[in-house]
């Protein structure tokens, strides 16, 4: 039950796909890349640099993976590269597609190391955004595109996902299975 | 007849327990001290004037006497997880360390997997292995939410797990926190007593043996393995230790809990057990005002090459 439909690692001769049943390493730079499509360490290092300002020291000790069409994991651990298991570390970032995505527990593990393309929200912007709801946000001024959420709580900031700033809307893209109704907190 | 009825002459009190099975669990979370410190929780409760207790043996433990440990920031930020008291036991009893290579060979939905992962400080290789695919998904989904990267999921029978899809073939530690009869968990789930049944028992138990055998034989010498469960039947405690420490290379170990708890017993209905499964911990409902549970430490014989073990604890 826990193999996948038949292994496609088996066309020796041709060039190497993205196989969706297994975690395959990211390549270290784009020089590196066998596979077609896939993205390179050196490329998600750059993009979060780029995006949000996380100094690719954060990620240092850690490993990037691919399973699936462009869903990339990281994970800092040991493994075997390809690696045939259920998950590897924790989804990240989602490639293979014009506008790159961080997921939104990428956001809230990392999110404090971010720089630029944050947005603070205050108490009922944030109970609206944790709930999964989109909302008007004229005053952002930044750019548009994936933006970190965060409130202030106990003390500090902290990160509450990623949502989709468009057009004056920031858009909550918090998944179902995540999204929660909470009391607004003063 | 309740079968919480056949433990009574085990027990000091009989009255005390049956009346501590029949009154419900307070919630309790755990926080996840890995994103955020116990103070920084308990401070984000008062703003959000979230009603909260403290748990007088482990600091990172808090009873929501309102319930609804899912509904406030603290959950949403995976700064906790819901948690019964008793189940971060086997966590401390097995005290890994970050960088250390682990196995949590029954893992799902991932309470103690994701308590193991703090303790590591999220750095090492903690193996979460289940032999069912539906609570694996729980499992990822609690695993992520509390931001943990240095885990692995499998999806093998723990019983002949394999090594082959991991960069190594031994542990430093392992957890079998093994699938049970559950009856320690009468009081937040009653169901448990109406469904029990002995031959459950003895069949369950062998599938406990096969785990925790298979557990020693993928932990290093001088390594560690933590037997847990949540059910007072010596048949799936106390046995399933005398069996597997006369068949594999290993001892039970003594070891501290942070709250009170009996020795393990030696006979049960005819059977006789090993003295040293004495070692291991039995918490009764009535003594903590918890579920119940069942915890040993076992140490995996041979020499400690890795000079990271616990040998300082044989007694």
């Amino acid at each position: 039950m826990s193999d996948g439909p038949g292994s496609v690692d088996d066309a020796d001769g041709d060039a190497p796909t993205n196989d969706g049943q297994r975690f395959d390493r990211l390549p270290e730079t784009p020089d590196d890349r066998e596979v077609d499509g896939r993205a390179s360490r050196r490329e998600v290092l750059d993009w979060w640099d780029e995006r949000f300002g996380v100094d690719p020291s954060v990620f240092e000790g850690y490993s990037f993976w691919e399973k699936g069409a462009g869903k990339v994991w990281i994970f800092n651990g040991e493994a075997t590269d390809p690696s045939e298991v259920e998950a590897i570390g924790m989804t990240f970032l989602r490639t293979r597609q014009e506008h790159w995505k961080p997921t939104g527990r990428a956001a809230t593990r990392f999110g404090r190391h971010a720089t630029r393309n944050v947005v603070e929200l205050g108490p009922e912007q944030a109970a609206r955004f944790a709930a999964g709801d989109d909302q008007d946000l004229p005053e952002w001024d930044g750019d548009w595109g994936y933006l970190i959420a965060t409130h202030e709580i106990a003390g500090g900031s902290a990160p509450i996902g990623v949502g989709l700033y468009l057009y004056d809307e920031l858009r909550s893209v918090v998944p179902k299975g995540s999204r929660a109704d909470l009391p607004v907190v003063e | 007849m309740n079968p919480l009825e056949r433990y009574e002459p085990l027990v000091d009190d009989a009255s005390a327990f049956r009346a501590a099975c029949d009154r419900p669990l307070p919630s309790v979370v755990r926080v996840n001290e890995m994103a955020a410190s116990p103070d920084r929780v308990r401070e984000a409760f008062d703003e959000a004037g979230v009603a909260y207790e403290p748990v007088a043996w482990h600091d990172g433990l808090l009873r929501l006497p309102d319930g609804n440990p899912g509904g406030n920031w603290p959950y949403v930020h995976g700064w906790t997880h819901g948690q019964e008291e008793v189940s971060v036991l086997p966590g401390l009893a097995l005290d890994p360390r970050p960088g250390e290579r682990v196995w949590d060979a029954c893992a799902a939905p991932g309470s103690k997997t994701t308590q193991i992962a703090d303790a590591m400080d999220d750095e090492g290789t903690l193996v979460a292995n289940d032999n069912n695919l539906g609570r694996l998904s729980a499992l990822r989904h609690n695993a992520e939410r509390l931001g943990i990267t240095n885990a692995i999921v499998t999806n093998q029978d723990a019983r002949n797990f394999s090594t082959k899809p991991l960069a190594f073939d031994e542990f430093d530690r392992a957890l079998v926190d093994a699938p049970c009869s559950c009856e320690g968990t009468c009081r937040k789930n009653p169901d448990v007593v109406d469904q029990w049944t002995l031959d459950h028992v003895h069949a369950v138990a062998g599938i406990q043996k096969g785990v925790l055998a298979r557990a020693v034989q993928a932990t290093r010498p001088g390594g560690t393995v933590v037997y847990s469960t949540c059910t007072f039947a010596p048949e799936e405690n106390e046995a399933v230790l005398d069996h597997v420490i006369s068949n594999e290379d290993c001892e039970v170990v003594e070891f501290d809990l942070p709250l009170d708890a009996v020795p393990g017993v030696t006979e049960w209905e005819g059977e006789t057990f090993d003295e040293s499964v004495t070692r291991a911990h039995r918490v009764y409902p009535h003594h903590n005002d918890t579920g119940g549970f069942f915890c040993a430490k076992l140490r995996v014989g041979g020499d400690d090459e890795a000079g990271a073990g616990d040998g300082e604890v044989a007694a």
